[in-house]
């Protein structure tokens, strides 16, 4: 019979008619500003730079080894080295950034920087409002823009936070570890240099 | 009764206050100024409830954005529309370009001055209503030409020859499935066979098998005739991007969307008033509440159908869409025009109901057969590999 | 040619100077009217993207349609042989924006095959997990995007889009991104999956059925859309084979040739399931085809996420900075939901390719639109490219 296919059809929009009335399976759409899909935790969209502490400048996790900025395939990563070291917190004297700059109507958001870094600094934000008015300098995020608190990291995405925190932790302890067993050998080597020339090392 | 009452008392009152020789002047446009008007609200009514439904059915809001659930939208619509700037192609004909669209809009306004809207609420009281209703709407293919003559574009030009051959073509299966009411009632008067239905439900046209096959018919007819989905192939927007509107833009667009609107109205109405019994209430004890309201009430249930199918079908190919013409549409309508001969002719009883029913059915189960044997409607299985695959 | 197509032929067509034929080499048709030639594209609503389609037309029948593509041609693979072979991963996802996960892996499989890299089990499991759901989620749009160029103002693709959302809705908490994934690693995948997102997995698969037999109520039975799609844009097998044509495309004309049979790449051979073929390989056949593969997709999805075992994903010694495969060449390909994708890769032991090349389904399945498309009209031409399959950045690369 002719028609039967066309009125099947007709019953199944019928159906999704009166379903996206009642039937939140059926009716997904969110009107946008007003109410938003909450975020997923892995989700990812433009990098930003993780600090510890409460002061942004010292606490940048950074050290402008620039991996980053060779790996970054469409090199929207701009950094430029500080001319002094500061203390991280390993206490070892590194070089922070002076300029870092990122430029997110490049950025492709693909995380292979955060990937590749090997100081944890870099991670993936998830915010997604980046709506500017002015799309050459509004877009290019600099350092005091992209620095963003561990608290903040922890926030947007807690379980990695958490597994950051843990390998800067274990950093942390093989670096002290790692210190120790200096500051023995060092003792030891002193302690033999001292018999011959009696004197005592400082220790700390 | 009442209403229909104080509408004729307010524009007698105003008619024979006026000077002389302004009265027919005036009363013309105390006629036509309810009907347009009505029909342009219900216009802007229209473009909302139809975006809103067919998001419904695509699981989507539809407009919710201007005003509370977006009622405003064809407000912000028609504002958008009059400041767009009015683009006319250089090589266009350019007072052709300008006439097509209100020559639309003139002809699907046209059809409404002899729909009756009420017992004594009929613009004008034509002996041959619907067959001015008809001219006029033939009028229709002469503007799209227009339209996609003047445009000087090629898309427009494939629109517009589309839009000619298919409604001349549907034009002849919508007129002889009118012919079935026009049999039975006797009359060409569109007033005469609205009344001629009066009493209640089971006196309208669609309760008999002749009548609701005529009115299944007519509304095929009619959606080709106005170009709606599934026979929107002048404007095929995959195909030709808008046909014969490619070229319109700002406000002489927003009158081709009008126009096609009122056109659909139009024949919403002439449906209505054939098949299904026009300003008469479903029950004779609702006859409190005037006639004009049942008209529409009975239009905008057609409209909604007409949403409805446009949110679920494909389009049909242009010679698919005259091969149905010509090969279900006009044959069927040609016997049932028989089966309405019987019905008539048997004493409009039981027994012409039930020959009429067999006719039809017959005919459809014998033409719907012949159709779905055809080499494009066939019913496929499909096997899965087995065996070696292919050698890469 | 019937009456309906004989109509718009026509001689006023040709009556304004503009309609004047741009070819002076042709010869006017029998009954002296002449060929219009109208350029469809690149903006035109039914191109899927920036495509151009040069088409002269008889009436309204194809007489010469010639595909013009590359507008959107962005350098992928010299940009890749500047780049890191890491480096290019997140290009891949840009090719197919559909099927990013698909597209990933078969430059992923190519590496491992050029550095000897083994894959642990349980990430192939977690590749084919993704990867059927990208094919699940590109059919399904696929079919929306076709019907609606059939006219259908896009009821079946919203559907199609709801049920995507799910899909990506899973890619995202898995990944963080919905569509640009970048997520296989030479060696495994970028990260674990967790038991709750399997979870997650699984209610989608079983969810999926029901939506495909909603999906087919609405259109398979549709005589508006029979009548649109039976014996249109046929394709021989001979000419198929001939022309390289791959996936569902080339199934659907009944030639048995799926690289998840033929290569049994990943872990393939050990799931259950079976390669609908078509028969007369014109669209309805390709949307059928493609209607069938979701389920088989399902079935491949219920065995793999039943099945997936512990373990590493992704290789303890895979290394991400200062990957330096060993001099050679390497073809990986695979089964995208287009068909075959495969990449060439040359390598002279830096950490960047010597050469980089790709192998589009799209681009090979397009080449033969006109063969499909002469003697049809144009509303069918219009279709005719959309039960191709195309994406755009993967056909101009």
């Amino acid at each position: 019979m002719i028609g039967k296919g066309i009125l099947k059809g007709m019953m199944e929009t019928a159906r999704n008619l009166t379903g996206s009335f009642h039937d939140p399976e059926r009716l997904t759409t969110v009107s946008y500003p007003e109410e938003k899909i909450p975020a997923k935790e892995n989700a990812r969209n433009f990098p930003f730079l993780v600090y510890d502490g409460d002061d942004w400048e010292s606490g940048l996790r950074c050290v402008s080894c620039q991996i980053c900025e060779k790996e970054c395939p469409p090199q929207c990563i701009y950094i430029e080295k500080d001319t002094q070291k500061k203390a991280d917190f390993l206490g070892k004297l590194q070089f922070q950034p002076k300029v870092f700059d990122i430029d997110v109507s490049v950025c492709m958001g693909c995380q292979i920087c955060v990937e590749v870094c090997p100081f944890e600094s870099i991670r993936m934000d998830r915010d997604f409002e980046y709506a500017k008015s002015d799309r050459f300098e509004g877009l290019l995020l600099h350092k005091e823009q992209l620095a963003k608190s561990n608290k903040y990291y922890h926030q947007i995405h807690p379980t990695e936070a958490t597994e950051t925190d843990a390998i800067r932790e274990g950093k942390r302890q093989d670096h002290l570890a790692k210190e120790r067993a200096k500051a023995e050998k060092l003792a030891q080597a002193k302690e033999a240099a001292s018999k011959s020339q009696s004197k005592e090392p400082n220790k700390e | 009764m009442w209403f229909e009452d104080l509408l004729i008392q307010i524009k007698s009152v105003l008619v024979l206050n006026a000077p002389e020789g302004l009265r027919p002047i005036l009363s013309a446009m105390l006629s036509a100024t309810p009907i347009l008007s009505a029909f342009g609200g219900l216009f802007a009514a229209v473009t909302l409830l139809e975006r809103k439904m067919l998001g419904r059915i695509q699981n989507r809001y539809g407009p919710n954005r201007v005003g509370p659930f977006g009622i405003f939208q064809p407000v912000a619509d028609g504002i958008k529309m009059l400041t767009k700037e009015d683009i006319v192609p250089k090589t266009a004909d350019h007072s052709i370009h300008f006439l097509a669209p209100l020559l639309l809009l003139l002809t699907a306004m046209l059809g409404l001055s002899v729909i009756p809207y009420g017992e004594k609420l009929v613009a004008i009281r034509f002996e041959a209503g619907i067959v001015f209703f008809f001219a006029v709407g033939g009028a229709a293919e002469l503007a799209v030409f227009m339209a996609g003559w003047a445009s000087r574009n090629k898309y427009a030009l494939l629109g517009s020859l589309r839009a000619i051959a298919q409604m001349v073509s549907y034009e002849i299966p919508l007129i002889l499935s009118s012919v079935c009411v026009l049999m039975a009632a006797g009359t060409l008067s569109l007033d005469e066979v609205a009344k001629s239905q009066s009493g209640s439900m089971l006196s309208w046209y669609i309760m008999t098998p002749w009548g609701l096959m005529g009115c299944v018919l007519f509304l095929i007819a009619t959606l080709a005739e106005v170009n709606r989905s599934p026979f929107d192939i002048p404007e095929a927007e995959s195909e030709l991007i808008a046909g014969h509107m490619t070229e319109y833009s700002g406000f002489k667009y927003a009158v081709f969307f009008l126009a096609e609107f009122v056109a659909m109205f139009a024949m919403c109405a002439l449906t209505a008033t054939l098949f299904l019994g026009g300003y008469h209430p479903p029950l004779p004890i609702l006859a409190f509440i005037p006639g004009p309201f049942w008209l529409f009430a009975k239009l905008m249930v057609l409209v909604l159908l007409f949403i409805w199918i446009r949110g679920t079908m494909p389009r049909l190919r242009a010679d698919q869409l005259m091969e149905f013409a010509w090969k279900f549409m006009l044959p069927m309508a040609v016997i049932n025009l028989i089966s309405t001969g019987c019905w008539i002719a048997l004493g409009r009883g039981s027994l012409g109901w039930g020959l009429s029913a067999l006719i039809n059915l017959a005919a459809y189960g014998a033409l719907s057969r012949w159709l779905s044997s055809r080499p494009n409607q066939q019913k496929r299985t499909y096997r899965f590999a087995e065996g070696p695959m292919h050698a890469a | 040619m019937n009456s309906a197509q004989a109509t718009p032929s026509s001689d006023k067509a040709q009556a304004g100077p503009m309609f004047e034929s741009k070819t002076s080499d042709q010869a006017p048709s029998l009954d002296g009217t002449e060929r219009m030639e109208v350029s469809m594209g690149p903006h035109h609503p039914s191109t899927h993207g920036v495509f151009r389609m040069d088409v002269e037309l008889e009436g309204e029948t194809v007489v010469k349609l010639k595909p013009v593509f590359g507008y959107l041609h962005r350098n992928h693979e010299k940009i890749a042989e500047g780049t890191s072979y890491l480096g290019s991963m997140p290009y891949t996802d840009r090719l197919d924006y559909f099927n990013s996960m698909t597209n990933n892996w078969a430059y992923a499989l190519s590496v491992e095959k050029l550095a000897g890299i083994e894959v642990p089990e349980r990430a192939e499991y977690i590749r084919v997990i993704t990867a059927e759901l990208s094919r699940l989620q590109n059919h399904v749009c696929l079919i929306g995007f076709l019907v609606q160029d059939m006219g259908a103002l896009g009821t079946p693709l919203m559907y199609a889009f709801r049920e995507r959302e799910r899909i990506l809705d899973l890619f995202e908490s898995l990944t963080g991104a919905r569509m640009m994934c970048n997520y296989m690693r030479f060696g495994g995948c970028r990260c674990d999956v967790t038991p709750a997102w399997l979870r997650q997995a699984h209610q989608v698969t079983e969810a999926f059925p029901r939506f495909l037999d909603e999906f087919e109520a609405l259109l398979s039975e549709n005589e508006v859309l029979l009548s649109r799609s039976q014996g249109v844009g046929a394709l021989g097998q001979d000419l198929a084979i001939a022309a390289g044509v791959t996936g569902p495309m080339l199934r659907a004309t009944g030639v048995n040739y799926d690289l998840r049979k033929a290569d049994a790449y990943g872990i393939y051979n050990r799931f259950n399931f079976r390669v609908p073929l078509g028969s007369h390989g014109d669209v309805f056949d390709r949307y059928m085809i493609r209607i069938l593969e979701m389920r088989e997709s399902i079935a491949i999805l219920r065995q793999a996420i039943r099945d997936i075992p512990d373990g590493d994903y992704v290789h303890p010694k895979a290394k991400l900075r200062g990957f330096k495969p060993p001099m050679g060449e390497a073809y990986g390909r695979i089964e995208a939901p287009k068909g075959e994708l495969g990449f060439y890769l040359i390598s002279d032991g830096s950490p960047k390719p010597y050469r980089f090349k790709v192998r589009p389904p799209s681009f090979i399945n397009l080449t033969i639109l006109e063969d499909m498309c002469l003697g049809q009209t144009v509303a069918d031409a219009v279709i005719i490219l959309g039960s191709v399959d195309i994406v755009l950045g993967e056909v101009d690369r």
